[in-house]
C-alpha cells in the first residue's frame, strides 16, 4: 500500500511539480480555446459545403471530411511538425498542433453539423424560400439555428475529445500539461505528477462528462 | 521536386515499406483485439447496470466517467512508467491494449445503457409479463433493440479508438507511428511518415465510407 | 365459503397500493371464478389498471394477497415469481410486441426461453395461437408491418400460447383506430366461449352488456359496485356510477 501511495500519490513530490504542471494547464487551456474556435468554424464552414446542392462542392467536402477523419491526429501532427522542415517551412509547435488540430477537429465538427442540418425536415427550407429568402439567407437564420440546437450533445462530446486530444501536443514538446507532467516525472523518477495532471483533466473534464450523460439519459428500466 | 524528395522518395518508399508491412500488422491485431473486448466489455457492464444494484452501478458509472473524461495518452503514461515501481511489468503492447480497450468499453456502456433506458418500459414489462426472467429479458428482447439501435455510434466509436493505436508510438510499441518516427530519423527523409499517414488512409478511408453507408443503412426506426 | 365451492382463478384479498403518499388502491377484495368474464369500469386514475398489474406485480403491492389458483403470488422468490406469472397473461395498451422479431418469434420466445419447450413444438404451438386471432398468414411479419389491430392480436396470441389460467387485458383497444377495434374484441369474444377466464379493463361498455359476466365499478381506489351487466348499467344503485355512466353515454351520444 506504501508503496503505492508512494509511487503514485507522493505528496511531497506533487507539491514540488504543482507550478509546473499549472503552467502547463495554463496553455493546455489556452491551446483548446484556439483549437475549439477553430474548428467550429471550420467545421461550419466544411457542413456547409457538404450539404449544398452542388456536387462540385459537396464531393470535395466528403472528401475531405473521411480522409481527416481515417488519419489519426497524431501522425498528422508529426508530419507537419518534423515533415515541413524538409521543404524548408520551419513551424513552432504551437503552430503546428494548430494546423494538425484545425484539420483533424473541422472534419469531425463537420460531421455533426452535417447530421444536423440534415435532420431537418425540407419543409423548414422550403417555408423560408417561400417567405422570400435567399437559399444561403434560409439556411444561415432557419436551418443552421434548429440544426445546432439539435447537435448540442454531440457538439459538447467533441469539445470533450479534443481537449483530450491535446494531450498529444505532447509529442512535438509543446509544454501543455501532459508534458509538463512528464517532464516532472522524468526528473523525479516518480509517477505522481502524471496522477496529478491526470487530476488537472478530471477537474476540467468530469462536470462536461456528466452532463453529457444527462443529455442521454431516459428512465424505464422496471424490474 | 523537392517536395516529392522530401515526403514521397521512391527509393526510401522501397526501403521501409517491410517493415512498415510489418507495422501495419501490429495496428491491425491490436485494434482488432481492442475493438472485440472493448464492445464485450462495454455490453456486459451496461448489462450488469441494469440490474440497478447500488454497489454494482455506483462503479460502473466511476469507471465509464473516468474512461471518458481522462485523456488516454495520460492513462497509457501513468501505468506504463508508474507500474514499475511498484513492481509490475507490463509489456508495452498490452498497455495500450487494455487502456485503449477500458477507454472503448466506457464509451461502449455508456451507448447501451442510454437506449436501454430509452426503450418504452412496455418492452420491459411485455418481457417479464411472459414469466421471462429479468436476464432473459435483457438478453432476449432488450439487448437485440438496442444494438440494432447502436450500430452506427458503435462504430464510429470503435473506429475512432482503434486510430489511438497510434499511441502506442509513445511507449515504443512497433506499430505504424512509431516505426515511421525511427524510419524518419534514420533516413533523414519525412517520407517514411507520408508513407504512414497513407497507410493510416489504406485502412481506414474504406471504414469511413463503410460507417457512412451504415448509418444510413441502420436507420433505425422504433 | 362452502368446501363444495371450487377454488377462484384468482383471488385478490385487501389489496392495497400507495404511491408516495397517494393511496391508488384501498382494501380491493375480488374473487374470479374458473371460465369467469369480469369487466373492470371506472374513470381515469380510479385505480383499475393498477389493480391489474399487481395481480402480476408488474407494479408491486404495498399490502394485501393475491392468490392464482390458490398458489400466492405475493412474497414469493424472484424465480417462483416467474413461474408464476406464465400462469397470468398479460395484454397492454399499447401492445408491445418486441420490434426486433418476427410475429412468430414473439409469440415463441418465453414459451423456449421461460417454458423451455423445444423449437418445434413453441412453433407449432404459435402458430396454432396465431390461426386462433386470425393471422398465421402473418407469421412471418414485423411488428412494423403490421396495424395496430393486428399487433394487438399477436400479443394475445403471445400470452395464450404460455396457457395462461387467467388473461388480464389492460385497456386493449384505446390505442387503436376505432375500425380497428372489432377484430380485437371479436378475438375476446370467442376466447371467452372457449372459456377463458378473463378480467377487462376497458371503455368497451357495449362489449361489457354483452360478454361480460360480472361488471365491477372502481373509483377512487375502491370497488364502489359490482354485479351481473344488466344490474350495474339497468339499475344502477352509487350516485358516482351513475355520474360516470351518465358522463360516459353522454360522449358516446
Amino acid at each position: 500500500m506504501d508503496t503505492i501511495i508512494d509511487a503514485f500519490f507522493n505528496i511531497d513530490i506533487m507539491r514540488q511539480a504543482t507550478p509546473l504542471l499549472l503552467k502547463g494547464a495554463w496553455v493546455t487551456l489556452q491551446l483548446c480555446a484556439v483549437v475549439i474556435l477553430l474548428g467550429l468554424f471550420g467545421g461550419l464552414g466544411l457542413a456547409l459545403l457538404a450539404s449544398s446542392g452542388s456536387a462540385a462542392l459537396r464531393l470535395p467536402a466528403f472528401v475531405f471530411i473521411d480522409i481527416f477523419r481515417a488519419i489519426p491526429p497524431l501522425i498528422l501532427l508529426i508530419l507537419i511538425y518534423a515533415g515541413l522542415p524538409f521543404v524548408g517551412v520551419r513551424v513552432p509547435p504551437f503552430v503546428a498542433v494548430c494546423i494538425a488540430f484545425l484539420l483533424n477537429n473541422s472534419a469531425y465538427f463537420a460531421e455533426i453539423f452535417r447530421s444536423g442540418i440534415k435532420a431537418i425536415p425540407k419543409g423548414q427550407m422550403e417555408a423560408a424560400r417561400a417567405t422570400g429568402l435567399s437559399p444561403a439567407q434560409a439556411q444561415t437564420w432557419v436551418i443552421l439555428p434548429q440544426a445546432i440546437r439539435n447537435v448540442l450533445p454531440d457538439l459538447l462530446s467533441n469539445v470533450v475529445e479534443i481537449v483530450k486530444l491535446t494531450s498529444i501536443a505532447s509529442v512535438v514538446s509543446l509544454s501543455e500539461l501532459l508534458y509538463s507532467a512528464n517532464m516532472a516525472r522524468a526528473v523525479t523518477y516518480n509517477s505522481s505528477p502524471l496522477v496529478m495532471a491526470a487530476g488537472l483533466y478530471l477537474l476540467l473534464l468530469w462536470p462536461l462528462v456528466r452532463v453529457i450523460s444527462r443529455f442521454q439519459r431516459g428512465l424505464s428500466i422496471s424490474h | 521536386m523537392d517536395f516529392f524528395n522530401a515526403f514521397l522518395n521512391p527509393e526510401i518508399i522501397a526501403r521501409y515499406l517491410p517493415a512498415l508491412i510489418r507495422a501495419v500488422w501490429v495496428t491491425l491485431w491490436i485494434s482488432v483485439l481492442v475493438v472485440i473486448s472493448g464492445l464485450a466489455l462495454g455490453a456486459l457492464l451496461a448489462g450488469l447496470r441494469a440490474y440497478q444494484k447500488r454497489w454494482l452501478s455506483w462503479p460502473i458509472v466511476l469507471f465509464a466517467d473516468l474512461m471518458r473524461a481522462l485523456p488516454p495518452l495520460v492513462l497509457m503514461l501513468v501505468l506504463f512508467f508508474g507500474l514499475p515501481s511498484v513492481g509490475i511489468i507490463l509489456a508495452d503492447w498490452f498497455v495500450l491494449y487494455l487502456i485503449l480497450t477500458l477507454v472503448l468499453a466506457a464509451f461502449v456502456e455508456e451507448i447501451f445503457w442510454a437506449t436501454m433506458t430509452s426503450l418504452p418500459r412496455g418492452q420491459w414489462e411485455a418481457g417479464a409479463a411472459t414469466g421471462l426472467s429479468f436476464l432473459q429479458v435483457l438478453l432476449h428482447v432488450i439487448f437485440p433493440q438496442s444494438l440494432r439501435m447502436n450500430i452506427p455510434p458503435l462504430v464510429n466509436r470503435s473506429l475512432t479508438i482503434s486510430k489511438m493505436t497510434a499511441y502506442g508510438s509513445v511507449i515504443g510499441v512497433k506499430e505504424i507511428v512509431s516505426v515511421a518516427g525511427s524510419a524518419q530519423a534514420f533516413s533523414g527523409s519525412a517520407t517514411p511518415l507520408t508513407m504512414a499517414a497513407l497507410a493510416y488512409l489504406i485502412i481506414f478511408y474504406p471504414a469511413m465510407l463503410l460507417s457512412r453507408y451504415i448509418e444510413n443503412r441502420f436507420h433505425y426506426e422504433h | 365459503m362452502t368446501a363444495a365451492q371450487p377454488l377462484p382463478t384468482l383471488e385478490i384479498t385487501a389489496l392495497e397500493k400507495r404511491f408516495g403518499e397517494t393511496q391508488v388502491l384501498r382494501s380491493i377484495d375480488l374473487n374470479v371464478r374458473n371460465g369467469e368474464l369480469v369487466f373492470v369500469i371506472g374513470p381515469s386514475g380510479s385505480g383499475k389498471s393498477t389493480m391489474l398489474r399487481c395481480c402480476n406485480r408488474l407494479e408491486e403491492p404495498t399490502s394485501g394477497a393475491i392468490h392464482v389458483s390458490g398458489k400466492p403470488m405475493l412474497g414469493i422468490p424472484r424465480k417462483e415469481l416467474d413461474r408464476m406469472r406464465l400462469q397470468v397473461g398479460m395484454v397492454f395498451q399499447g401492445f408491445f410486441l418486441y420490434p426486433h422479431l418476427t410475429a412468430l418469434k414473439n409469440v415463441t420466445l418465453a414459451q423456449r426461453k421461460a417454458l423451455k419447450r423445444p423449437r418445434a413444438e413453441a412453433e407449432a404451438r404459435a402458430l396454432e395461437m396465431l390461426d386462433k386471432v386470425g393471422l398465421k398468414h402473418k407469421a412471418d411479419a414485423m411488428p412494423s408491418e403490421l396495424s395496430g389491430g393486428q399487433q394487438q392480436r399477436v400479443a394475445i396470441a403471445r400470452a395464450l400460447a404460455l396457457d395462461p389460467k387467467v388473461m388480464l387485458f389492460d385497456e386493449p383497444t384505446s390505442a387503436l383506430d376505432p375500425e380497428l377495434v372489432g377484430s380485437v374484441l371479436k378475438v375476446m369474444r370467442d376466447l371467452r366461449e372457449g372459456g377463458m377466464t378473463m378480467i377487462v379493463v376497458s371503455h368497451e361498455m357495449q362489449f361489457a352488456r354483452e360478454a361480460a359476466d360480472r361488471v365491477v365499478f372502481m373509483d377512487g381506489g375502491v370497488i364502489v359496485e359490482e354485479g351481473p351487466p344488466e344490474e350495474i348499467f339497468g339499475n344502477p344503485k352509487s350516485d358516482r356510477l351513475k355520474a360516470f355512466l351518465s358522463r360516459v353515454s353522454g360522449e358516446a351520444a
